[in-house]
């Protein structure tokens, strides 16, 4: 029997299909005239992200017996690899996989532009990133130059509030007089969550959606995998890409200390315990790499889709790609 | 006691807050790049109507409304109460007031209503999107009068006032949409 009335068809009109398709070309050929090397890394392994705030998928055998992998979240762990093998400047665009996050900017499964340069500090990192995403782009879409702000800067000038010394309690109070103060389950000592529901909610639908925002120096507990700051260990090198009301990238000067890295996934699965959460096998592999020595180099992550949500004034990433999760 | 995930949400799924049964009509879903993910949601109130936002951080439980739109037939009115039977068990329910709302207007007896229970108690109906109702005042039509923009109220037989053309009579019945309360058509009897 062949089912009647059912919505087979892709998200995305053939013409955007078509658009992802010179766009997926530019980016290739802006890193070949680079000298950045592509790459491709498994999309399933034996360890995964261990960061609390994300979801992977579980692959289990047919017969569900043995141990289980992960789908990646990121293909940074392999990457890193490659970098301590002296693979030198790398990129990749592949699918990830985060279970759960499904809205009008997210899919659970999407694709990733990440790409490693050694040697490069966060300003040049920040030029290339915006120099890629400025050929990809329509000009109309893009109003130069970026602007740089720093994360406690952002606080102060949106909400009046400084991000790094707040307490608990002013973040809360911050929260309620913009109309947010009930959040089921947010406790007033989660800090971390107040700053996540504070930018995510009444900052960055406040940035100037036509110029490329970077917000630089995320507080030390939001740091992910990116150094800390030498100069001031209360801020991480971590910096964010904003255009069009979304947040497009983010980068890191990359944590290629072993010790402090093996400590952080520890930190992270402790965490999880806490939440209830399964902890994720830590990639000991990618310990190993970093142990004999990665170089010192930044990373990004650019999404894909939402570059092509930009470049297509779309309204939902499901009209981005072909076929998203509901239609998969 | 039943519950939903906010991976759960979605338009239309009736939820418990703050004690009083709300309807969800958008559900976002909100990430900052690292963070924690949250859920922003527009919500109905069913018993004020009320809409308003709340944001729930993702993968939190909200406990489930037992709310269920039922198709009733409207019997009567009795001045206060409003009195509805279920057409397969006749079970017979009565709405108040404040569950009727405009709505009230619209009831003819017999005509098949949308009625939402809660807990088994009617908290609103629901009239036909579309009713027939007959005239029973309006002032004959004055041919070439543009003054009133070529339309005259009209009353209905449920007590409703609306818009009408000029030529309708009184005894016509009339066709009428309840959503935005206009004129349709003219019924031929």
């Amino acid at each position: 029997m062949i089912p009647e009335a059912i919505d087979w068809r892709p998200g995305a009109q053939l013409e955007v299909l078509r658009l992802r398709a010179r766009m997926l070309a530019g980016i290739r050929d802006f890193f070949s005239r680079r000298g950045v090397l592509e790459v491709t890394t498994p999309v399933i392994s034996a360890a995964g992200a261990t960061d609390p705030n994300l979801d992977s998928f579980r692959v289990s055998p047919p017969d569900l017996s043995g141990p289980h992998s992960y789908l990646q979240t990121s293909p940074e762990f392999p990457m890193k690899r490659l970098l301590a093998a002296g693979a030198g400047s790398i990129y990749q665009i592949c699918p990830v996989f985060r279970w759960g996050e499904f809205g009008s900017r997210h899919n659970p499964e999407f694709t990733l532009i990440e790409w490693y340069r050694p040697q490069f500090g966060m300003d040049q990192m920040m030029i290339e990133l915006i120099d890629l995403v400025a050929s990809l782009l329509p000009a109309d879409k893009f109003r130069g130059p970026a602007v740089r702000i720093s994360y406690q800067d952002l606080f102060k000038t949106h909400l009046g509030i400084d991000p790094l010394s707040a307490s608990g309690e002013d973040l809360q109070v911050c929260a309620r007089d913009w109309g947010l103060g009930v959040v089921p389950g947010l406790e007033t000592k989660d800090r971390d969550v107040w700053l996540d529901l504070l930018i995510s909610h009444c900052i960055e639908p406040r940035l100037d959606h036509s110029v490329p925002t970077f917000v630089h120096g995320y507080p030390a507990s939001q740091a992910a995998l990116a150094r800390l700051d030498p100069d001031n260990p209360r801020l991480a090198q971590r910096f964010e890409l904003y255009l069009g009301g979304m947040e497009l990238a983010n980068g890191y000067h990359e944590l290629a200390d072993a010790e402090a890295l093996a400590a952080r996934f520890a930190a992270d699965n402790a965490t999880r315990r806490n939440r209830g959460l399964a902890p994720i096998p830590v990639d000991v592999r990618l310990l190993a790499a970093v142990s004999d020595g990665m170089p010192d180099c930044i990373g990004v992550a650019l999404g894909f889709d939402r570059l092509v949500m930009l470049a297509a004034d779309l309204e939902s990433v499901d009209q981005a790609m072909a076929f998203s999760m509901r239609r998969a | 006691m039943a519950s939903y995930s906010t991976s759960e949400f979605r338009g239309g799924l009736k939820i418990m807050l703050d004690g009083d049964p709300c309807a969800i009509i958008e559900n976002e879903f909100v990430k900052p790049g690292k963070g924690q993910a949250f859920n922003r949601v527009k919500i109905r109130n069913l018993l004020t109507g009320r809409v308003i936002e709340r944001t729930f951080k993702s993968n939190e439980s909200v406990e489930a409304a037992d709310v269920m739109d039922t198709e009733m037939q409207y019997l009567y009115s009795d001045g206060e109460f409003w009195h509805f039977m279920h057409p397969e068990t006749y079970e017979q329910v009565t709405a108040g007031a404040a569950a009727l709302g405009d709505g009230a207007k619209w009831l003819k007896e017999q005509d098949a209503c949308q009625v939402t229970l809660w807990n088994g108690e009617p908290i609103s109906v629901t009239p036909p999107n579309h009713v027939t109702l007959v005239v029973t005042q309006t002032d004959p039509g004055v041919r070439g009068d543009t003054s009133s923009g070529g339309n005259k109220p009209a009353t209905l037989e449920t007590g409703a006032v609306i818009r009408v053309p000029l030529f309708i009579e009184i005894d016509d019945v009339l066709r009428v949409d309840t959503r935005t309360g206009e004129y349709v058509s003219r019924v031929k009897e």
